[in-house]
């Protein structure tokens, strides 16, 4: 038992987390922000935002992410010398951020997508018969619901932004909990079945009751008809 | 359809508009397009040797090639394990033995919540300690491995949600000819959720293919990692990103148009408006509702 409770005093293990945690709020927010942008695009009138909305979804929700983030450090920062910050560590944080925003972008992109549909047709027309124009109509009439109607598949892109943020490992983001539990184990070799419960289970803590928040909030939230 | 939802047919001063709007959005589109292509060949990114060494025999069979069947190698595997394994996790969660039915949720809710990296991770240390499958092969088997025990839950919930979808009356027509539970499951209800979550099961596929580029963390030499080292060898790392990109790219999207079609075919049959796109389902989580679709 000792020999298992000193992993905490060698190993910051709430530190690894909280990286997760920060990865995972910026990054939601930039999903959020590029997405709903997207789905816009997507649902407007004009044929070049439209196609230019649906390549964008389709290739990044094509690629693996392991890609996107690995193109961040290696293609952008490398071979181009772009970065986000003087700080070495901040840079690879904000490309991380950057890659699992332009990722997550997509998917948050068809969640409000299929928010938008369960809208029914009669909104649409209300705004119009009082003269909204498309963007009014949009952002007064459709997408306040479109969100509520898109929570449990809001909740599940979080839910999988959550996890994925360990992949930032690929992206020098070196004290996350993917990159600190593979240093755990391979250092405490006695213990490799508790150092990946631990870990795991911590994800576990975090992500069940965003699962269940969501759901609670669908319900709530849910727009009567 | 939702774009016809927002905006009545355009009238003439509307499709002006949409015209001129287009137009703006094209040579917006066209501008940063530029502005990305001529940044790059400003940087000397953009010659022809630096794209054309990614398109010779060498490249191909000595790199990509050997890396592609590796992950798809990787893939296969997954795919066919996932799908026993989430039929067994399936059926045992929708069992009448309480101890069978709590094991199994307790699994699949476990291994769904943690990341797939993580357990990649796990298993490559594992299994080299341990010696349980040679070493040099420990890198793939904690590929399958890490794979398997996401997806398979994943497609778990997806027999769990289909079964729970079918009609009430299919369950009752077996137990009324006096099948017992199990053989009602095994005979009338999972061949139907087969059928009906064949379109989810296919999306799931492309998030398998997808993951298991994860290998390259943990130095499976699957296909990025072919690629990478191609890359690095002719400084060109960027470019075999790209190239890399776009094969995952058309096989994912391969795949995405099969679960359409698939879903087009199914829906007709079942006699319902198929629903084209699985989007979430796509990204490797079922709704968390059963049902809720």
């Amino acid at each position: 038992m000792d020999n298992y409770l000193s992993l905490f005093t060698q190993y910051n293990i709430p530190a690894a987390f909280w990286v997760n945690i920060q990865l995972t709020f910026w990054a939601a927010i930039g999903a959020l922000v590029i997405g709903t942008i997207l789905a816009l695009m997507r649902i407007s009138p004009v044929p070049s935002f439209e196609a230019f909305g649906a390549g964008y979804v389709n290739i990044i929700r094509n690629t693996p992410l392991t890609i996107i983030l690995l193109f961040g450090v290696l293609a952008l920062y490398n071979q181009l010398g772009f970065r986000l910050s003087d700080d070495f560590q901040t840079n690879f944080f904000r490309l991380a951020v950057m890659g699992l925003s332009i990722y997550h972008a997509a998917f948050v992109c068809e969640a409000i997508r299929s928010g938008v549909n369960t809208v029914p047709q009669g909104q649409a027309e209300a705004a119009r018969a009082i003269g909204l124009g498309f963007l009014q109509s949009a952002s007064l009439v459709i997408l306040p619901q479109a969100f509520r109607g898109a929570i449990v598949p809001l909740g599940n892109v979080l839910i999988a932004l959550i996890k994925n943020t360990t992949v930032a490992a690929v992206g020098s983001v070196a004290v996350e909990a993917s990159s600190v539990m593979k240093t755990a184990l391979e250092f405490r070799g006695d213990i490799i079945i508790p150092i990946f419960l631990t870990f795991a289970i911590g994800f576990v803590i975090i992500v069940i009751p965003v699962g269940l928040l969501t759901t609670w909030l669908s319900k709530k939230l849910a727009v009567a008809r | 359809m939702s774009a016809s939802v927002l905006f009545d047919a355009p009238g003439p001063r509307a499709r002006r508009r949409i015209l001129l709007t287009n137009i703006i959005g094209i040579l917006v589109i066209v501008v940063l397009l530029y502005i990305v292509i001529s940044g790059l060949a400003g940087k000397g990114q953009m010659t022809a040797e630096k794209w054309s060494s990614l398109f010779t025999a060498n490249a191909w069979v000595n790199f990509l090639l050997p890396g592609l069947v590796n992950t798809l190698k990787a893939a296969a595997l997954a795919i066919v394990f996932s799908v026993v394994i989430g039929l067994l996790l399936g059926i045992g969660r929708l069992s009448l033995n309480k101890p069978i039915r709590w094991v199994c949720s307790i699994l699949v809710e476990f291994f769904r919540a943690v990341p797939v990296l993580l357990m990649m991770v796990f298993f490559n240390i594992f299994f080299s300690r341990t010696g349980l499958v040679p070493g040099s092969d420990a890198p793939f088997w904690s590929v399958v491995v890490g794979l398997v025990c996401y997806n398979g839950s994943v497609v778990a919930e997806l027999v769990r949600s289909g079964v729970n979808n079918l009609p009430k009356g299919q369950r009752e027509a077996g137990t009324a000819i006096g099948l017992t539970r199990g053989q009602s499951l095994r005979m009338i209800e999972i061949p139907q959720a087969l059928t009906a979550m064949l379109p989810a099961l296919i999306g799931q596929f492309v998030v398998i293919l997808k993951d298991s580029a994860l290998g390259y963390i943990i130095s499976y030499n699957e296909f990025l990692f072919f690629a990478r080292t191609f890359g690095s060898a002719n400084a060109n790392t960027l470019q075999a990103l790209v190239v890399a990109a776009a094969v995952f790219i058309i096989i994912n999207f391969a795949l995405t148009k099969v679960a359409e079609f698939v879903s087009r075919r199914l829906g007709s049959r079942l006699g319902k408006a198929g629903d084209d796109e699985p989007p979430v389902v796509a990204l490797g989580l079922p709704p968390m509702v059963p049902g809720a679709k």
